[in-house]
């Protein structure tokens, strides 16, 4: 159950990603591009998926664990550091750079375009040279 | 704009599946980051969460539209784009999902900071980037 709660989570979000345009790169670079031809549309993607989360995450407190789990996995790490700052940096910087996030190059993987292909092999190398140079948070 | 709003709906829809479902944020580095780590069984979850991801864009197919993407970047740029996005995400231990949306949701200020940043760090790189194209300085493809 775990396994098809996982499959259908990933499968909306993936429907979510795509009804929104946020998997295309330009839409995004056109959402970033504050001091040109701005295009805001997208904040309304990121708008309407927060206060869905936010209404399920307030109804999972009240819940002692999840329907098919034993418990909630709540983030534990509150510290703002250099770590988390300089990471969200770099990731901002490439995510300007094309326009691609992790899900949404995930998403378009299926579009088998060339592009693409390079993006999500450099990010899947990016993630590993981070866990074998730097590690994971304590 | 309804597009977008019906989008972000699916998502947080999505991102309360998982956390109701099986206690699990959604978030795509911590996807990304599991698909190297099958041996650990807990971690499991985000594989079959990748491939329901991964086949949203063929079950959009089915349903009769066809997803566009505009990508215009010369090759050795998306390489240095896709090692920052995959190092970034790592060591700030999330990204668009896991800070941007299930952060933001639960109200964490650490996500804020990290949504705040990574979105004006983005908008930086375009700003700069649009500069050198518009005054010709180098030859950089948007």
């Amino acid at each position: 159950m775990k396994m098809l709660i996982s499959f259908l989570s990933g499968l909306v979000f993936g429907l979510g990603l795509l009804i929104s345009g946020m998997n295309d790169p330009q839409k995004v670079r056109g959402f970033l591009d504050i001091f040109g031809a701005w295009q805001p549309e997208l904040i309304a993607v990121m708008g309407a998926a927060v206060v869905v989360f936010f209404v399920a995450y307030r109804f999972g407190l009240t819940r002692k664990q999840p329907v098919f789990s034993d418990v909630f996995h709540t983030p534990v790490l509150t510290q703002i550091n250099i770590r988390l700052v300089m990471g969200a940096v770099l990731f901002g910087v490439g995510w300007g750079l094309v326009g691609l996030c992790p899900g949404p190059a995930l998403v378009d993987v299926f579009s088998f375009d060339a592009s693409v292909m390079w993006f999500v092999a450099a990010m899947l190398v990016g993630n590993r040279l981070a866990h074998y140079f730097v590690g994971p948070t304590k | 704009m309804w597009d977008e709003i019906a989008g972000g709906l699916l998502i947080g829809t999505a991102a309360a599946i998982l956390w109701l479902g099986i206690g699990r944020i959604s978030g795509m580095t911590s996807v990304l980051s599991s698909v190297f780590a099958w041996a650990e069984a807990k971690r499991r979850w985000a594989y079959f969460f990748l491939a329901g991801l991964v086949l949203a864009w063929p079950f959009y197919q089915v349903l009769g539209y066809e997803p566009v993407i505009h990508i215009t970047t010369n090759q050795p740029l998306l390489i240095v784009a896709g090692l920052l996005v995959g190092f970034g995400t790592y060591i700030g231990n999330g990204c668009t999902s896991g800070h941007g949306v299930c952060g933001m949701g639960r109200l964490s200020v650490r996500s804020g900071v990290a949504t705040v940043t990574f979105i004006f760090a983005g908008m930086i790189t375009v700003a700069v980037m649009n500069f050198f194209e518009t005054s010709q300085i180098v030859g950089v493809q948007p």
